[in-house]
């Protein structure tokens, strides 16, 4: 899983431009799902089983990003963020775009290291020595993503855009390992989820499942001087109570801590200030949908280096498999 | 272009879009297959085209920003809010009209003679609240005889044509509805549903269950967008200029508009010579950002006249622009 872990976090794919990420998933559910499809969003839709209920599996396929919007004379590349990204995570990193470009971000000349520092005040310099060269590499409205390897430091790993690529291999993982599936699942690599739960959205819609789960990160409290949060790395799966979004459906919450305990992992419960994932917007699908999220804790959400506990991705996977099969 | 005039000078606060539907439809009424209004009040029409598929969903807005009196003073003066993300700076001194008697008023505020000239007072532009509309009223119970709380005021501007640029308010998003019209007016490759959407400006709530009614493949909003074609000493993200294209938007913060109806625009506006911009990726939002989600979603596209001083009593846009904007929108259609 690690492997796949790996391809998945160092792949491009900012929202809207999930193109590349979806690409490898294919490849890896090949053989191991009954179909396959992308719709109109972007958003690749599987389905294993037959039989009730219909269960929605979510997970992003999208991450964080970057958009150009201005090539200057001297070949200095002026963007905007895709989704939640802080400028004071970006400095000094390094970008990719879809074509292998690669760019570096700099900033202009700051009065006092006490000045905020803001993203008018920043740009991507791809090495070119004027705005012919740049536009020969890039065009505006190009998206990047950050470049960092993934790393592996044991129990612990390393990577930019495990939001929400740990999601996506915790679903194909579970596929996987779900031979026989009595019911029908409807996995759903979600599109453009970190600009405002987009794709979760229409493909709810498209599928109208009688229950939902979604698989994604949140942040944890176990960090120096980090906010109040009681979640922290190796704990266990996070079972979501709330979040800024959504309040999670009971009977799915309980199915889910059933589930853990049945399996005797240690879980966590997640009651998450600010920040909301697909299950949102599902949640509201329709005349509405019950929904629940096992959530994975990470640290450094929305930086390029984001950490999770492998401990913790791998009870995941077993807590997915478990609640799917007690449906 | 005289139906922009028309259009311009209609008054179509966000939820009081009847005059502008009601001119919207007695212009293309023979020219249509069909048409409902629907119970926000969208104006939702069918026109056939040569072939029926791909479903076509085309939107431009009816509604504009514009002002509500929410209190009457003692002295007969209105307080008011604003309806939709109005320049507020730009209020003061304005003349408009308020109710559907369009009692002539004056946005009025402290005289220049009163206020010490260091004060703060006088480095700023005053707030909604420091202001309000005058309309000669003697008494509360004076002003009361011709207007009420929830009246909506609108500003009072005239149209005009300034050589190669038109004056007017609410280009955002009347410009969208002129080309619509204009194009419903002609035969048409593909079957379209049109909607003239309700209340986009305070909050793309129109456009959401006009998306449902219609349910498209393809949806394509035309707007009116900012323009940002000032003096700028500084190299940077610029917004649209006025007099250089339609403008085809990317990514806004509502909506990632589809690539391939993008790169469709793009090829189509250089095959017919059409001169484009790119909307300054990021900013801004339109119907699309509804449109797209609804259902189990659609492709979008967005394609914009780029004007000056949107969202205040007065706005310039270039002719030629709205020209090439209905030739690019046809071009895409065919294309489709």
């Amino acid at each position: 899983m690690k492997e796949l872990l790996k391809k998945l976090t160092e792949v491009y794919g900012p929202s809207g431009n999930e193109g590349p990420v979806l690409h490898i998933l294919q490849k890896e559910l090949k053989g191991h799902v009954d179909s396959m499809k992308i719709d109109v969003l972007g958003n690749l839709i599987v389905t294993k089983g037959r039989g009730k209920p219909r269960v929605m599996l979510a997970a992003h396929a999208d991450e964080i990003g970057v958009a150009v919007t201005h090539i200057d004379k001297n070949g200095f590349l002026r963007f905007t963020n895709v989704g939640g990204l802080r400028p004071v995570n970006m400095l000094g990193h390094r970008v990719r775009f879809q074509n292998g470009t690669l760019g570096t971000i700099g900033e202009e000349k700051r009065d006092s290291l006490k000045d905020e520092l803001k993203l008018e005040k920043m740009y991507i310099d791809i090495g070119a020595r004027d705005k012919a060269e740049a536009a020969k590499r890039v065009a505006v409205g190009d998206m990047g993503c950050f470049v960092q390897p993934f790393v592996d430091t044991g129990s612990r790993l390393i990577a930019k855009a495990f939001d929400d690529r740990v999601g996506c291999a915790i679903v194909v993982e579970a596929l996987k390992r779900m031979r026989k599936p009595a019911c029908s699942i409807f996995a759903v690599f979600t599109a453009q989820e970190e600009v405002g739960v987009r794709g979760a959205r229409t493909a709810a819609y498209g599928i109208k499942p009688d229950v939902a789960v979604a698989v994604d990160i949140t942040g944890t409290g176990d960090t120096p001087e980090s906010r109040t949060m009681a979640v922290g790395l190796g704990k266990g799966p996070a079972i979501k109570v709330m979040d800024g979004g959504m309040l999670a459906s009971p009977q799915v919450k309980e199915a889910l801590i059933a589930a853990a305990k049945r399996l005797r992992i240690p879980y966590q419960l997640e009651v998450l200030i600010g920040g909301t994932t697909d299950a949102w917007g599902i949640q509201v699908t329709l005349e509405g949908i019950p929904s629940g999220v096992i959530s994975i804790p990470t640290r450094y959400a929305h930086t390029p280096s984001e950490m999770v506990d492998a401990r913790d991705v791998e009870n995941c996977v077993r807590l997915l498999v478990e609640y799917v099969r007690s449906l | 272009m005289q139906l922009l005039r028309q259009l311009s000078e209609t008054h179509g606060v966000a939820g009081n879009e009847k005059a502008v539907r009601d001119l919207i439809w007695s212009e293309i009424k023979t020219r249509v297959d069909s048409k409902e209004v629907d119970a926000m009040g969208n104006l939702i029409v069918t026109k056939k085209g040569r072939k029926s598929r791909p479903r076509i969903m085309l939107a431009a807005h009816m509604d504009e920003v514009g002002l509500m009196v929410v209190n009457i003073d003692k002295q007969g003066m209105l307080k008011f809010r604003a309806v939709g993300g109005l320049d507020e700076r730009a209020l003061l001194s304005k003349h408009v009209l308020v109710g559907k008697d369009k009692t002539p008023g004056v946005i009025g505020a402290k005289p220049v003679h009163l206020i010490w000239r260091r004060e703060e007072e006088m480095k700023r532009p005053p707030k909604t609240d420091e202001l309000h509309i005058d309309i000669g009223a003697s008494s509360k119970e004076d002003a009361e005889k011709q207007v009420k709380i929830g009246d909506y005021a609108m500003f009072d501007t005239e149209y005009a044509s300034l050589g190669p640029t038109i004056k007017g308010k609410a280009f955002d998003d009347r410009i969208g509805c002129a080309l619509l019209v204009e194009l419903l007016k002609k035969p048409l490759p593909v079957t379209v549903h049109a909607a003239f959407t309700v209340q986009e400006e305070v909050g793309l709530r129109g456009a959401r269950i006009a998306a449902f009614r219609i349910e498209p493949d393809i949806a394509i909003v035309l707007e009116g967008t900012a323009a940002g074609d000032f003096p700028e000493k500084r190299d940077l993200s610029k917004a649209a200029m006025i007099g250089k294209g339609p403008v085809i938007t990317i990514m806004d913060r509502t909506v990632i508009c589809d690539r391939k109806l993008v790169d469709l625009a793009i090829a189509c506006a250089k095959k017919a010579r059409i001169p484009f911009q790119l909307k300054r990726p990021g900013v801004g939002g339109t119907d699309a950002g509804r449109i797209h989600m609804t259902k189990a979603g659609s492709r979008t596209l967005v394609i914009s006249v780029a004007c000056r001083y949107v969202h205040s009593p007065a706005s310039i846009a270039s002719k030629a622009d709205i020209r090439n904007a209905g030739r690019l929108v046809s071009a895409v259609l065919k294309a489709l």
